[in-house]
């Protein structure tokens, strides 16, 4: 920090973003603008600055100018900032001399009415950028010795794949179930859409390999009571029939699935004439069904103002069900009162036909207009006909939708990790990140997240334990250099209140043995609380120090 | 780290055959990366934005196809096809056809000059839908990865009379290399395959044109539709039909064109409920006025915040829904589609005229994945997509070759991402598990 400050070279990139930035605002007069600021010493405007040919532009700029800061103006580090900050790294300047100037998603998508003040803000910023350019440091990231061993919490069908599989890549694998047995939802299954197999088949094959499976150990009628720590070095207590184990964890797996919803109250349900899918599957393998007229109604307590979301599975839950019981007794009548028939892709719709095809009847309901069930008949209003329909049945089944667990809450607060407005596990992102967290090291799979079948339980399961291997499969962890911290020569000012450690989301500090405030490097995320909220000003925010954000700020308050 | 001397070749490097192999390389094996187009990116590099974020794709993709070049574990082989395959799981030993670009990857610094004085034009860009012409030198787009031009060796004057070589004389960078020929790189010691070979869409004119695709010009594609509407298409990101220019203010996006049809395919395609939504959406940020009509049979939103991502679009968005089946399509005399169909809430015939008509184009296998799978010696299922169980939904009918993403069902960018790390799962455990 000491260092004798050298002279700052700095280059600023302009990116177009295609249209998206350039379409609002000259990026080329931006670019000739940021010329004029002090310590700039070569510019540019590129169409795409994160393609190859815009990062060969900077590294170009950066051997020819002899730049040691780069600013890039363009998108949103959210998603270009590693990109930007490898490239720099590739010409001999350190990463955290690189810095990101978002003219994209909080300027140009904003402002798109107002194209002039967009213009004279993008200057204020790259102006404010650049003037903190020149009070950066340069920072190393932060290693860590990473633990090669995983704990998937959830034994079922998700959990037991995902264990399976990073036991058989070579990693010492910890399966923590609470019920008696492995198998979670699957145990209760009678047989299986697309192809009819018998639940338990699948159920004893896995628990087959779990068995001798020799790098696997399952914890049975067990729970999590403790998880601490961060990625490559969590440090979980195991509790199995009053047994405490402890355990040093490099990546923990989240497959604890989701719970089933009693529609109490509902379509006059019962439990015995009027059931659930979830208890016909009982009475199947049991061979009690010898209905005569069975009606289904889908998307019970599902896609309503409660509940708005699509439970994804119970369509083709109930086509195969009826199925069966068409199977059973080709006589029986079966009508299935739906809203959207979900069944995506190829064999789900070929599901879909050979139902049509065995006679079972289709009918769609409108959620104004819900089926009203009298003793032994339903009346349902049937828009196509515009006129109201009599349905005798002997037997109702409700398809009702997978609901989150109750307890998903405990355990999200225990790995810090979120939940989303239904209360299932939220991941880092739903589109290109469906596996992992936004806390490192920890990784989601099966209807824990949403509602899944048990096809997409095993291909989550699998790409879990893929995304967990990219962690374990390496001694070292890297993390950020951009964290908080408490240097030996401010530990005069700590006054001991301990605010820092009530605020920090990250649970990364905390009072040591001697009394003194002790920040955890590598579970500090750098969002800079404990910083803000240090009444002496003994935290410091790398990257983020007073003196930068200040030097942004006369920046910008002095045109 | 344990170094591995066997490695993985990955067919197809669109976002699941990106993922596999990125996971892959960050496992610390080593992955050969065979693509047949001259660059990688797939369709999601094509689209505009994707749902239900509404994150802009390439800006979302675009780090991942750095990414992929950069890793150090990770070897590109674009303009490549897999020719002959040996051995069995944990041994295979690969032949890979590299056609010739005729110009070295490495030197490319893609400034377009090749591209500017190329005399050939006209030629069609399939990245752009076809709605953009390009040269004969050419780039698929400004982003593309790897970063290089290529010549098209069925329209280069060169190549073809031996004349010419324009490019060639004029590059600063003396990138460009005509006297390059086709190869077979042969690869031993794979340890596992993954085909990741996705889609192609239905645009047969056969069975499209009772909707009046390729007879009027208002009727287009929703590809089309995300290169016409993204700001790096043909049309700047400026809606307009290709008729008069004119920004349209009605739209009609028809579903299930040519998919859950016994005229064309039997089986649903899974994302068009979703991604004509996000149309409608993108359409009308364009343009607050619009009016878009969706018509559907059954809305198909099983995904997470899927059906908020309706509520939105009917909401905050002018989109309506109707539940209902196409009869025909006509125009009238300034060229506006005049839609008929049957609306399945009254059951009445009813006609609606509208500025664009957009046709939601079902997903459909790859159009090389019979020869590739002769090649493997892999099943097809009856679609003709690769043939998988329910219950190992990555593992084909070989040992030690796998699958993910649309190569096997279509399927949204969330799946075929969770699927691609899925096979590489099972890639890893042949290798790490010897």
């Amino acid at each position: 920090m000491s260092e004798k400050e050298e002279e700052s070279r700095i280059g600023v990139f302009v990116c177009s973003c295609g249209s998206n930035i350039g379409g609002l605002v000259d990026v080329k007069a931006l670019a000739e603008y940021a010329k004029t600021l002090p310590n700039v010493v070569f510019t540019e405007d590129n169409l795409y600055t994160c393609s190859e040919t815009g990062l060969a532009q900077i590294k170009n700029g950066i051997k020819e100018h002899n730049l040691n800061r780069i600013i890039v103006a363009s998108c949103t580090p959210r998603t270009h900032e590693p990109l930007f900050r490898n490239c720099v790294e590739d010409e001999g300047v350190n990463e955290y001399l690189f810095n990101f100037v978002n003219i994209r998603d909080q300027l140009t998508w904003v402002h798109q009415k107002q194209p002039e003040e967009a213009f004279e803000k993008a200057k204020d910023v790259i102006r404010m950028g650049v003037a903190k350019a020149a009070k950066l440091e340069a920072l190393e990231n932060i290693t860590v010795d990473a633990t090669a061993t995983a704990l998937v919490i959830g034994g079922g069908v998700s959990g037991m794949t995902a264990a399976l599989s990073l036991a058989y890549q070579g990693f010492e694998t910890h399966l923590v179930e609470r019920e008696k047995e492995l198998g979670g939802r699957i145990k209760t299954l009678y047989k299986l859409f697309p192809n009819d197999q018998e639940a338990n088949i699948l159920l004893e094959n896995l628990k087959k390999n779990v068995d001798n499976s020799k790098n696997l150990t399952v914890y049975t009628s067990a729970q999590v009571k403790t998880i601490e720590g961060f990625i490559g070095n969590f440090e979980v207590e195991i509790e199995q029939d009053g047994k405490k184990f402890d355990l040093n964890i490099g990546v923990v797996l989240v497959a604890v699935g989701s719970s089933l919803f009693t529609p109490n109250g509902m379509f006059g349900y019962d439990g015995k004439i009027r059931i659930t899918q979830h208890e016909l599957e009982d009475k199947l393998k049991n061979n009690e069904i010898k209905s005569k007229d069975v009606v289904m109604i889908q998307c019970v307590g599902s896609r309503n103002d409660e509940r708005a979301y699509c439970s994804n599975v119970c369509c083709m839950t109930a086509l195969k069900n009826a199925l069966i019981i068409k199977e059973n007794n080709p006589e029986t009548n079966i009508t299935i009162l739906f809203r959207d028939l979900y069944t995506p892709g190829t064999h789900y719709e070929d599901y879909y036909r050979r139902a049509r095809e065995e006679r079972i009847i289709f009918m769609e309901y409108n959620p104004e207009k819900e089926p009203q069930v009298e003793e032994n008949q339903i009346k349902v209003y049937n828009e196509y006909l515009g006129e109201e329909m009599i349905i005798p049945y002997d037997l109702l089944v409700l398809s009702t939708p997978l609901v989150a667990n109750n307890d998903n809450k405990a355990l999200a607060q225990m790995l810090k990790v979120p939940l989303e407005e239904n209360q299932f596990f939220l991941e880092a992102h739903v589109k290109l990140r469906p596996m992992d967290f936004a806390t490192d090291g920890v990784f989601v799979c099966g209807s824990a997240k949403w509602p899944v079948d048990i096809t997409e339980s095993i291909t989550q399961g699998y790409a879990a334990a893929s995304r967990a291997s990219t962690i374990i499969s390496h001694d070292t962890i890297e993390v950020e250099g951009a964290t908080s911290f408490l240097p030996d020569y401010n530990k005069n000012l700590c006054s001991g209140c301990e605010i820092c450690v009530t605020v920090c989301p990250y649970k990364a500090i905390r009072k040591n043995e001697e009394d003194e405030i002790e920040i955890t490097q590598v579970l500090c995320k750098g969002c800079g609380v404990c910083g803000a909220t240090c009444t002496n000003h003994a935290i410091i925010i790398r990257h983020f120090t007073d003196a930068q954000i200040i030097s942004e700020i006369y920046a910008f308050g002095g045109k | 780290m344990v170094e591995n001397s066997k490695s993985v070749l990955i067919i197809g490097a669109g976002i699941a055959g990106i993922q596999a192999a990125l996971d892959l390389g960050d496992m610390g094996i080593q992955v050969h990366l065979v693509e047949k187009q001259p660059c990688i990116g797939g369709r999601m590099a094509q689209l505009d934005k994707t749902f239900p974020t509404l994150d802009c794709s390439i800006c979302i993709l675009a780090p991942k196809l750095s990414e992929c070049y950069r890793h150090q574990n990770i070897t590109l082989h674009t303009l490549s096809e897999v020719d002959k395959i040996e051995g069995s799981i944990g041994n295979f030993t690969i032949d890979v056809l590299k056609h010739a670009r005729y110009v070295k990857e490495d030197v490319c610094t893609n400034c377009g000059d090749c591209g500017n004085i190329c005399p050939v034009r006209g030629i069609s860009n399939f990245f752009d839908a076809d709605l953009a012409t390009q040269a004969a030198a050419q780039i698929a787009f400004p982003a593309a990865v790897p970063a290089a031009y290529r010549i098209d060796s069925k329209k280069c004057l060169y190549l073809n009379y031996g004349i010419c070589g324009l490019c060639y004389q004029n590059c600063g960078a003396d990138a460009i290399d005509l006297t390059q020929k086709d190869s077979i790189l042969t690869l031993d010691n794979i340890g596992a395959v993954i085909v990741a070979t996705g889609l192609d869409l239905a645009e047969d004119i056969h069975t499209l044109n009772i909707y009046g695709y390729q007879k009027y010009d208002n009727v287009i594609t929703a590809m089309e539709l995300e290169r016409l509407i993204c700001a790096s298409g043909p049309q700047s990101g400026h809606l307009s039909r290709l008729t008069d220019g004119k920004h349209p203010h009605k739209i009609a996006f028809l579903q299930c064109i040519d998919s859950r049809t016994h005229n064309g395919q039997m089986y649903c395609s899974s994302v068009c409920c979703m991604y004509t939504t996000k149309e409608a959406m993108i359409a009308y940020e364009h343009n607050n006025e619009l009016e878009s009509y969706v018509f559907y049979i059954d809305m198909r939103a099983g995904g997470k915040g899927f059906q908020k991502f309706l509520k939105r679009g009917a909401e905050e968005y002018n989109i309506k829904y109707i539940k209902s089946k196409i009869s025909h399509i006509e125009v009238d005399e300034n060229d506006n589609p005049i839609i008929t169909y049957e609306d399945y809430e009254t059951s009445e015939i009813k006609k609606l005229t509208v500025d664009l008509v957009v046709l939601a184009t079902c997903i459909i296998p790859s159009r090389g994945i019979n020869k590739l799978a002769d090649v493997l010696k892999i099943d097809l299922d009856h679609y003709d997509f690769v043939k998988t169980n329910p219950f190992l939904p990555m593992e084909t009918s070989i040992d030690g070759i796998y699958t993910c993403g649309c190569a096997r069902e279509p399927m949204d960018i969330p799946r075929s991402v969770a699927e691609a790390s899925g096979a590489a799962a099972r890639a890893a455990e042949v290798i790490k598990g010897g």
